[in-house]
């Protein structure tokens, strides 16, 4: 987007994210929300919207509302009301979705984001309100028929708006990852976006730079990665500069992004859009949420991403950089964490870090797994790391037992015993090593005697390759200028 | 044949007969009378007699259910597993619930038999019965003349002795008003008192079950099978029950009785008026303590109902699309043909002007004017009555401003209709329980007498009815030509 604030634009964007709550059952039957099940198996007579039926609000949904607004520091009123939001789509089976539209239950709150520069910036939080997900219509099955699965309808959903604080796709992204991290670390929502059960819409606009009004906005959807939510930001970006410098108007509108195509398109323009109706639904009492709820829920919240980097800063020695890498994501800090348990105190958690963040990290981005699902175990890359500690291999040598593990050859020990890696620390053999190769290389020895010091380097290159790389390279080293020092 | 439900729970465990002989006595009489009257939508004989027989092996096993053996119909509002729940409609004609409402629910654990589904006003948007798809319901007094609405087929079925009791609904007088036009007993609970589950919705915040009955007696009985806290019901009470029974033969002495002076004003029938002085009377005799209150909002009760009323509706029917049951058009070109006609020929046309008036209502700049300001005038219709029942144990007045119509009388004048409510409605907003008894006849139509309770007060009303029954005998009385 440089180009964009080279020429004097300023982007303002603000997400509205959708996060699926993990709760068993849907939010207002008792209906499973698994996914994946055979089409319209898991839609109960509530969720089919049948004659007579009646909605019952799933406490647990409001609990991890709830538990949302207090990781954000949000204001959560005593009273919060579920509406009716009435439109029809035949995915929507009472032709209303019970949503809520005046007093959601979680009012304003913030959040931090890192930039670039290692600057924080904190982004607003308009409000998060609790709402039923509808079904989904399914057009390329049936020839000229759409067939519906309600098995989604009636899933719960926490919809997250923020302010329009974002001034970049990178930072638009920056604050999506971070809400995605923390409802992840809240236990609220598995984060899973290829499912969908983290969406996000971007409300993107431009304008002059200096300008303190807004310009008129498009809300991008059907964005289902972070990468190509970076993507779609900056294609709508450069549209919307390129329509308003080549005299047009940007027109209020929902636009569809296409990753196939890398662009968005027109979908529907807001003037053509629905009159929701908003209403308070009838069916469902004013949810009453006292100063104790609020406080259960606050007592009961696990360590958050930024108060684990703190610690990891403070009490483990980390760099600030390692620190945020760790806790940016909670499978990889539990990663760690396990990890560093299964450690003895000797160990560095400086070098457990390096490790996960390091040759873990890579494999497993080579493999494109999750570090949830690593073959190797936090203990087992514990065990790795000790052997380097305490000298039984060189680091160098780790890495080759690092592939053997995630080949699945065993753990660390099991692999140094039976290829033989253990380095040779006995002075004796690596003297013996070291007097063959001096007296293989009586030319080099008289190079080095006549003050050539970087003939040292080929010496130990030779008793580490006789060693096969055992040899420990310090003491190869120490023992090398001893021995080839002038008699 | 005018057994009260007491009468048929007293002969069936004495053995005078069986719920089998009964049954299938009430069943002769549906078949006999019923192509005159219309009451019943859908009549269930095979499964009554099931029910009939399985009951009759429990009363042999000493079962002393409820309603055990005794045959009654249900409201073809409230879904029933297997049988079709039509609501009146074209739009559900083909509708078969795969549950049973928790009313029927109720009703069915209590040992009672399903005789069949009665005639009501689409979707309960009525006070005539004339709105019903399957046809209007003539009024077993007269049969030139309305039973009323919506729970017209229940109150004209009891009233001609095709059921003992009924069930029905009351959304702005749909059980007091029909109860009221044909001679019955019939109480709307307090809101919240019975569950709405399987109730289809036509006003979700006023909408109310209740009995339809020869006698208060009955319909305490019925009104404790049918009430209770319903966990698919989130609006549904807590509140305990209790035993609606219970205070029946307690007197009345010292009873403070308010009439409000708006209900007995102009646009009341001076006739009713007389009817009901007289009864008042008899209340005086014993021993009730009448005065004067007011409820100042009586007027605006009508128009803050209908923007209430008609707002819940659009949306409570947005779920007859066509897509998933009910009606559908015949080979829809594209999805809003299919929305365009199936709703348009599934729904008719009251049902079309309350969803028409009640989007309009929650439209995008009318929202304030009129759905909130609806609701500003419902707290202050809540808090006339809350300052009444400072003074007064019990509210008394007309059920109806005037006896039954004649049929076809107001079809082209909706508001006309609509004030027929006038006296009932504003009970919904508030959410207080209602009853009405018959009192007396004017031009050989009875009359009904409303009763309105405090909040839960239901057994209250029961015993002010009861007493006021023990010494009449409208109650009783049958028209000629279904003795």
């Amino acid at each position: 987007m440089s180009s964009a604030i080279g020429s004097g634009w300023e982007t303002v964007i603000g997400l509205e994210i959708h996060a699926q709550l993990a709760t068993r059952s849907k939010i207002f039957s008792g209906a499973s929300t698994a996914y994946g099940a055979a089409p319209n198996t898991q839609a109960c007579a509530v969720d089919l919207g049948l004659p007579g039926v009646l909605p019952v609000l799933n406490r647990e949904a409001v609990r991890m509302a709830i538990r949302f607004g207090v990781a954000i520091d949000a204001q959560i009123d005593h009273q919060s009301i579920f509406a009716r939001k009435n439109y029809f789509y035949p995915d929507l089976p009472k032709g209303y979705q019970i949503s809520q539209f005046e007093h959601p239950i979680v009012g304003h709150g913030h959040i931090s984001i890192s930039l670039a520069e290692g600057e924080q910036k904190q982004i607003g939080i308009t409000r998060a309100h609790l709402e039923e997900d509808a079904g989904k219509s399914i057009h390329d099955q049936f020839p000229e028929q759409t067939g519906i699965d309600l098995n989604r309808a009636g899933t719960p959903l926490l919809e997250i708006v923020s302010e329009p604080d974002m001034r970049s796709a990178k930072e638009a992204v920056a604050y999506a990852r971070k809400i995605h991290s923390l409802v992840r670390y809240l236990e609220i929502c598995d984060g899973n976006m290829q499912e969908g059960s983290f969406r996000c819409d971007a409300n993107v606009s431009v304008r002059r730079q200096g300008d303190d009004r807004l310009g008129t906005r498009a809300e991008l959807k059907n964005i289902n990665s972070f990468r190509f939510l970076e993507r779609a930001i900056n294609f709508e970006v450069e549209r919307q500069i390129e329509v308003i410098e080549d005299g047009g108007k940007v027109v209020q509108e929902t636009r569809l992004y296409d990753s196939e195509r890398d662009e968005t398109r027109s979908m529907r323009s807001k003037e053509e859009a629905n009159d929701y109706r908003y209403f308070p639904d009838p069916d469902l009492l004013p949810v009453i949420i006292s100063d104790e709820d609020i406080a259960a829920i606050r007592a009961g919240l696990p360590e958050l991403p930024e108060q684990k980097k703190q610690r990891y800063i403070d009490e483990l020695k980390l760099s600030d950089y390692n620190a945020e890498l760790l806790t940016a994501n909670r499978d990889t800090a539990l990663y760690f964490e396990a990890a560093h348990a299964a450690s003895s105190d000797g160990i560095e958690p400086a070098l457990l870090a390096n490790w996960i963040l390091g040759d873990l990290g890579g494999a497993l981005n080579k493999a494109g797994m999750d570090i949830a699902a690593s073959p190797i175990e936090p203990a087992a890359l514990a065990q790795l790391v000790a052997r380097i500690s305490d000298d039984t291999i060189s680091g160098k040598i780790a890495k080759q037992v690092f592939d053997a593990m995630w080949q699945g050859e065993g753990g660390a020990d099991e692999i140094i015993e039976a290829r033989g890696l253990r380095q040779i620390t006995d002075s004796g053999a690596i003297e013996t090593l070291i007097d063959d190769v001096i007296a293989a290389n009586p030319e080099q020895v008289e190079q080095f005697r006549a003050g050539k010091e970087k003939v040292l380097g080929f010496f130990v290159g030779q008793v580490m390759q006789q060693s096969r790389g055992k040899a420990n390279p310090g003491q190869v080293n120490a023992l090398l200028r001893e021995k080839l020092k002038p008699d | 044949m005018s057994y009260t439900v007491t009468e048929i729970r007293q002969g069936l465990a004495a053995g005078r007969f069986s719920s089998s002989e009964i049954t299938r006595d009430y069943l002769a009489r549906i078949a006999e009378h019923n192509p005159q009257l219309n009451c019943f939508i859908s009549v269930t004989e095979e499964l009554a007699m099931q029910q009939a027989q399985a009951a009759d092996a429990a009363l042999a096993n000493g079962d002393t259910g409820l309603l055990t053996g005794v045959p009654l119909a249900h409201k073809d509002l409230f879904c029933t597993d297997g049988v079709r729940t039509s609501c009146g409609s074209r739009m559900l004609d083909n509708f078969i619930a795969p549950y049973d409402a928790t009313v029927v629910e109720r009703i069915r654990e209590a040992g009672a038999v399903m005789l069949g589904k009665t005639n009501m006003d689409e979707f309960a948007m009525g006070s005539s019965n004339e709105n019903s798809w399957y046809g209007n319901v003539a009024n077993p007094w007269n049969t030139a003349h309305v039973p009323g609405g919506s729970s017209g087929g229940s109150a004209a079925a009891v009233a001609a002795g095709l059921a003992p009791a009924a069930t029905g609904t009351d959304t702005g007088g749909s059980i007091r008003q029909p109860a009221a036009l044909c001679g019955v007993t019939g109480i709307k609970p307090t809101y919240g008192r019975v569950s709405r589950y399987g109730m289809v919705a036509f006003a979700s915040s006023l909408d109310q079950g209740g009995p339809l009955a020869r006698s208060a007696a009955d319909c305490a009985l019925l009104l404790q099978a049918m009430a209770g806290f319903d966990p698919r019901d989130s609006t549904s009470s807590e509140i305990d029950v209790g035993d609606f029974s219970a205070r029946l033969d307690q007197g009345i002495e010292g009873l403070r009785i308010g009439l409000p002076k708006e209900y007995f004003a102009e646009g009341l029938d001076s006739r009713l008026a007389s009817v009901i002085e007289t009864a008042i009377g008899e209340l005086r005799k014993l021993g009730a303590d009448v005065r004067e209150v007011s409820l100042p909002m009586t007027g605006l009760s009508i128009p803050t109902y209908y923007v209430v009323a008609m707002a819940e509706c659009s949306s409570n029917l947005s779920r007859f699309d066509g897509v998933r049951f009910g009606h559908r058009c015949a080979d829809p070109v594209d999805l809003e043909d299919l929305y365009k006609r199936s709703r348009g020929e599934g729904f008719g046309a009251e049902v079309k002007r309350r969803i028409l008036i009640g989007t309009y209502a929650l439209s995008a700049g009318y929202y304030d004017a009129y759905y909130l300001k609806a609701q500003q005038l419902r707290r202050m219709i809540k808090d006339d009555f809350h300052k009444a029942f400072a003074d007064v144990d019990l509210i008394l007045g007309p059920t109806t401003p005037e006896v039954a119509f004649e049929i076809g009388a107001k079809t082209g004048d909706p508001v006309s209709m609509y004030l027929q409510d006038i006296y009932t409605i504003s009970l919904n907003l508030a959410g207080l329980p209602g009853m009405s008894l018959p009192v007396g006849f004017v031009d050989g139509l009875p009359v009904g007498m409303q009763l309105i309770g405090n909040y839960f007060d239901e057994a209250r009303l029961l015993q002010v009815a009861h007493r006021y029954q023990q010494v009449s005998d409208w109650h009783l009385q049958t028209p000629e030509a279904f003795a």
